[in-house]
């Protein structure tokens, strides 16, 4: 598992004078389900086609098993790539599609039926070989699109935003599909998406991008508990961000005074962080409750503020609290509807006391 | 980086431009294009019959075309006959193309072809069957100018329409029937809809349709050589007996100054046309 | 769009004036050189409709059989030459950078723009026999110290098809470059991941996926081609005569009208005979769209 296949080294791209990647060191394991994500516009497409050899990078090395693929052609490289549009040969047949990449390389026509068939099947596609692409539905597409990549055997598989097209049930049938894919064959998959649902419910580990570089690369919860900026934090799920200011700090533990109402919190860690420094305090909202549903304890941080606003969602609801002092603040809080009546007894209007355990904070300096 | 920024920079791999067969390729090809044309223009000033040295310029071949009365009855009748085909094209092209975005009736895919046939068929064809039928018909020969121009100008008007009619219906095409409805709405009538919204939407269309008829007409030879008397000839046929007994300076001096006239128009028509495709990619 | 029972009145209005032009100008005529092919000549000027097939049996005859033969010929050469350069010229435009598509563009779309009569004279001046060709290649000839004897490049069917390529370029060029930019280049990517060098993804993916508009650039540059008139005119000597040229001399030197009105038609029937081969291949295809379904 951690043998590494793929390694970056101070990759750039640059279009003009646009950097679209910057400096990026990554490495990816064998069998490993590996992700990027990132709003669009930090890179990820960019890194991906680095990758697959379609963009010639500025400066930086790439290599794939300890081979330096830097001036290696897309054609010569043992990683295949899914489209987010799937570029299907249009007037090709499903069967033509997936025996091009054999063909091209002149494996012999009774090899190439059978590793079709056998393929074809794997993806639960048998018998729409001789379909033509525009007669095919968007999850058959994406089947047929993976079908054709894998063929290939490759070493990585490079998925674009593969399932950017299709309706919100056929996505979750396809994400199952995926992992059970890639389990099953043992080949490393590189996951393009925009959308953290994707990337957490399906990679091993993910890699968040901004800006060109790379924020963060972690295990799914790992990234979700531990983020290592605000950026990440932010990307990440949701999360409430309150203006603070360190004010003290005894051993291990740090005393914040925040900026909004002058309530003092204490964070327990291993910090450099120097007295009178700005900080920021990120709280989940589900990491939250009100007062009354805890038993007080002393290690618990407590805020007091208005409803204003109730977002139901079904399974939980989501609290807009308001938190007023020298400024004003809205937090944010997730409560399950863990009993059925649960979600009554706060009201828009009301007044409440937000508490949270001291572990459940992260601090990011900005 | 947004998706227009990543069209600009494609990579490389695909680039054909960035190739050197392809530079090798489009240098030839403009050189082929257009070298002839420029070594015309440039021996049009050239102060030698011989037409292959150059012997220092001069503008004596320019005079000599100006000073020629039958060249320049040629080039009257040519503007006539390119201005009366402009209008009568609009007019004829607009309906047409109003027509075909309007109307729902039976047959109406037959009758888009058939507006078509005039560019498709080949020019000696109608300029033949024009040629048949002015005889059979009658068309009176001896009318006093510009009349006696009537007979090219119908053939010019034929082949030109169809042109002007395809412009406006792909512009049409381009009109949001909602901004109609929108100024029904607003209490406009049919008359200030027309005026306010649908005219200044067709207008670059009309212009370039005009240029377009114009210089077709200019153009013309094939069509032309077969309706033209002795008492009606344009500029390229004209040239055409002037080529036929030889090539001379002040054939290059003639072409020249109708090379000029449309490579204006044309410019004009292209720069309009880019204005427009950049107001699509806008909306 | 309406309905033309519910407007009548704007709808006759819209009709007739384009419709009326075309039928006096266009059908009429072109019937009565129809009607013409099946007459006979009387005398010297008197043509009687005698639903004769005299004259189209006369067009099979081995002379004007080789014209048309040879006009084909010529056509379909004149094609494929223009294909070859403008296919290369077409991709190339497509893939370059956006500020430079429209001036290439416009650069090749221009000399459509420019009398048919000029472009042709302008090949004369450059490769008659005491052209700037010629001329150019004296001097080269002088430089190595080469004897040199002017080289007779106008007039034979070379010149032609020189000539018709010069003309028709725009047309091929055109058509294609529109079929390259209007499908998704990441076929070319995938094709290029799957393994595929550079030949075979022209061949196996661009050429069948840019078919549709490789055969609008044969029709737009074959049809003109084959009726083409001046060209073969201007620079073809007495062998390289075209169709055109014949049907010209049956009706204005021949005086023989009925022979030449079934010339024509059998032109007519030609073009129409080549568009009906497009229609019915592009039926026969039936994936019609290039893009893959979102």
């Amino acid at each position: 598992m951690n043998r590494s296949i793929l390694q970056l080294k101070g990759i750039s791209k640059n279009y003009g004078t646009l950097e679209a990647i910057k400096e990026i060191d990554l490495n990816i394991f064998e069998g490993e389900f590996f992700s990027i994500i990132g709003p669009s516009g930090c890179g990820k497409t960019t890194l991906l086609r680095v990758l697959a050899g379609f963009e010639i990078t500025d400066s930086g090395s790439l290599y794939i098993e300890n081979i330096n693929m830097q001036n290696v052609p897309p054609n010569k490289r043992p990683i295949n790539m899914v489209f987010q549009s799937y570029a299907l040969f249009p007037h090709m047949n499903v069967l033509d599609n997936v025996a091009f990449g054999l063909r091209v390389d002149g494996v012999a026509r009774g090899e190439q039926t059978q590793l079709v068939k056998s393929m074809l099947s794997l993806v639960k596609l048998s018998g729409l070989e001789n379909r033509l692409p525009h007669q095919l539905s968007g999850g058959q597409l994406q089947r047929v699109a993976l079908a054709r990549a894998l063929i290939k055997k490759p070493r990585v598989l490079l998925l674009d935003e593969p399932l950017s097209a299709l309706d919100a049930k056929l996505r979750n049938e396809m994400r199952q599909e995926l992992i059970r894919l890639q389990k099953s064959l043992g080949i490393t998959f590189i996951l393009v998406t925009h959308d953290q649902q994707e990337a957490l419910s399906m990679a091993d580990r993910i890699a968040v991008m901004n800006d060109g570089t790379i924020q963060q690369v972690a295990s799914p919860s790992y990234l979700y508990e531990f983020p290592s900026n605000k950026f990440v934090a932010d990307f990440i799920g949701s999360i409430n961000f309150i203006e603070c200011q360190l004010s003290e700090i005894d051993g291990d533990v740090f005393k914040f005074i925040t900026k909004i109402s002058k309530d003092a919190f204490t964070v327990e860690g291993n910090k450099s962080l120097r007295i009178g420094q700005d900080c920021w305090l990120g709280i989940r909202p589900e990491k939250i409750s009100f007062k009354d549903s805890y038993v007080v304890n002393p290690h618990h941080n407590k805020l007091s503020g208005v409803v204003t606003n109730i977002t139901y969602f079904g399974q939980a609801s989501m609290y807009h609290v308001e938190v007023t002092g020298e400024k004003t603040a809205t937090i944010n809080v997730m409560e399950n509807h863990s009993q059925r009546s649960s979600y009554t007894t706060n009201k828009v209007g009301d007044s409440v006391v937000l508490c949270w355990s001291t572990e459940s904070i992260s601090v990011f300096t900005s | 980086m947004n998706q227009q920024q990543r069209k600009n920079c494609q990579n490389r791999i695909f680039n054909y431009f960035h190739q050197w067969w392809f530079r090798v390729i489009l240098c030839c090809t403009i050189v082929f294009l257009y070298a002839p044309i420029i070594v015309l223009v440039i021996f049009s000033f050239n102060d030698s019959r011989r037409n292959v040295t150059w012997h220092g310029f001069t503008f004596k071949y320019y005079e000599k075309a100006i000073h020629n009365n039958n060249l320049i009855e040629a080039f009257l009748n040519s503007l006539s006959i390119a201005f009366f085909n402009t209008v009568f094209s609009l007019i004829l092209g607009t309906l047409t193309a109003l027509l075909l975005w309007r109307f729902r009736f039976s047959y109406k895919s037959v009758y888009e072809g058939i507006i078509l046939v005039p560019i498709i068929i080949p020019e000696i064809c109608i300029g033949i069957a024009l040629l048949v039928f002015f005889n059979l018909c009658g068309w009176p020969n001896d009318l006093p100018w510009p009349l006696n121009l009537s007979k090219i100008t119908c053939a010019h008007i034929l082949f030109s329409f169809p042109f002007v009619a395809v412009i406006i219906r792909a512009r049409l095409a381009k009109f949001n029937l909602d901004q109609e409805e929108a100024a029904l709405d607003l209490g406009a009538n049919h008359k200030q809809i027309f005026k306010n919204v649908l005219f200044p939407h067709l207008k670059p269309a009309l212009i370039v349709s005009s240029l377009l008829a114009f210089t077709l007409s200019l153009d013309d030879f094939v069509i032309t050589f077969f309706m033209s008397g002795p008492e009606t000839t344009t500029v390229p046929i004209k040239i055409y007996s002037m080529v036929r007994f030889s090539v001379t300076p002040e054939v290059n001096a003639a072409s020249t100054i109708l090379l000029l006239i449309t490579i204006v128009l044309a410019a004009i028509a292209i720069w309009i046309q880019r204005g427009w495709a950049k107001e699509v990619e806008k909306s | 769009m309406k309905s033309a029972r519910n407007h009548k009145l704007a709808f006759w209005l819209t009709f007739c004036p384009p419709t009326l032009w075309m039928l006096i100008f266009l059908l009429v005529p072109i019937l009565i050189i129809g009607i013409f092919s099946f007459s006979a000549k009387q005398g010297l000027v008197d043509i009687s409709a005698s639903w004769v097939l005299d004259n189209h049996i006369r067009a099979f005859d081995p002379v004007y059989l080789s014209v048309f033969f040879k006009s084909i010929g010529i056509a379909a050469l004149t094609t494929l030459i223009c294909f070859l350069i403008g296919f290369p010229v077409a991709i190339g435009i497509a893939s370059a950078p956006k500020s430079w598509k429209p001036v290439l563009l416009m650069i090749v779309v221009l000399p459509f723009w420019v009398n048919l009569l000029i472009r042709t004279y302008a090949l004369i001046a450059v490769f008659r026999t005491r052209g700037f060709f010629n001329f150019s290649l004296e001097w080269v000839a002088n430089l190595f110290g080469i004897p040199f004897e002017p080289l007779t490049l106008l007039y034979n069917d070379a010149a032609v098809i020189l000539g018709l390529v010069y003309i028709h370029l725009p047309f091929m060029i055109l058509p294609l470059y529109a079929g390259f930019e209007g499908f998704n280049k990441s076929l070319l990517e995938a094709a290029s991941d799957l393994g595929a060098q550079q030949f075979k993804i022209i061949t196996a993916i661009v050429l069948p996926i840019m078919a549709p508009s490789i055969i609008s650039g044969c029709i737009l540059v074959f049809i003109p081609a084959l009726g083409s008139f001046l060209t073969p005119e201007l620079l073809g000597g007495p062998s390289s005569q075209m169709i055109a040229n014949v049907i010209e001399r049956q009706f204005l030197a021949a005086n023989d009208w009925p022979f030449g009105s079934a010339l024509s038609m059998m032109l007519i029937y030609l073009t129409f005979g080549a568009l009906a081969l497009r229609y019915f291949w592009l039926r026969r295809r039936n994936f019609s769209s290039t893009e893959n379904k979102p």
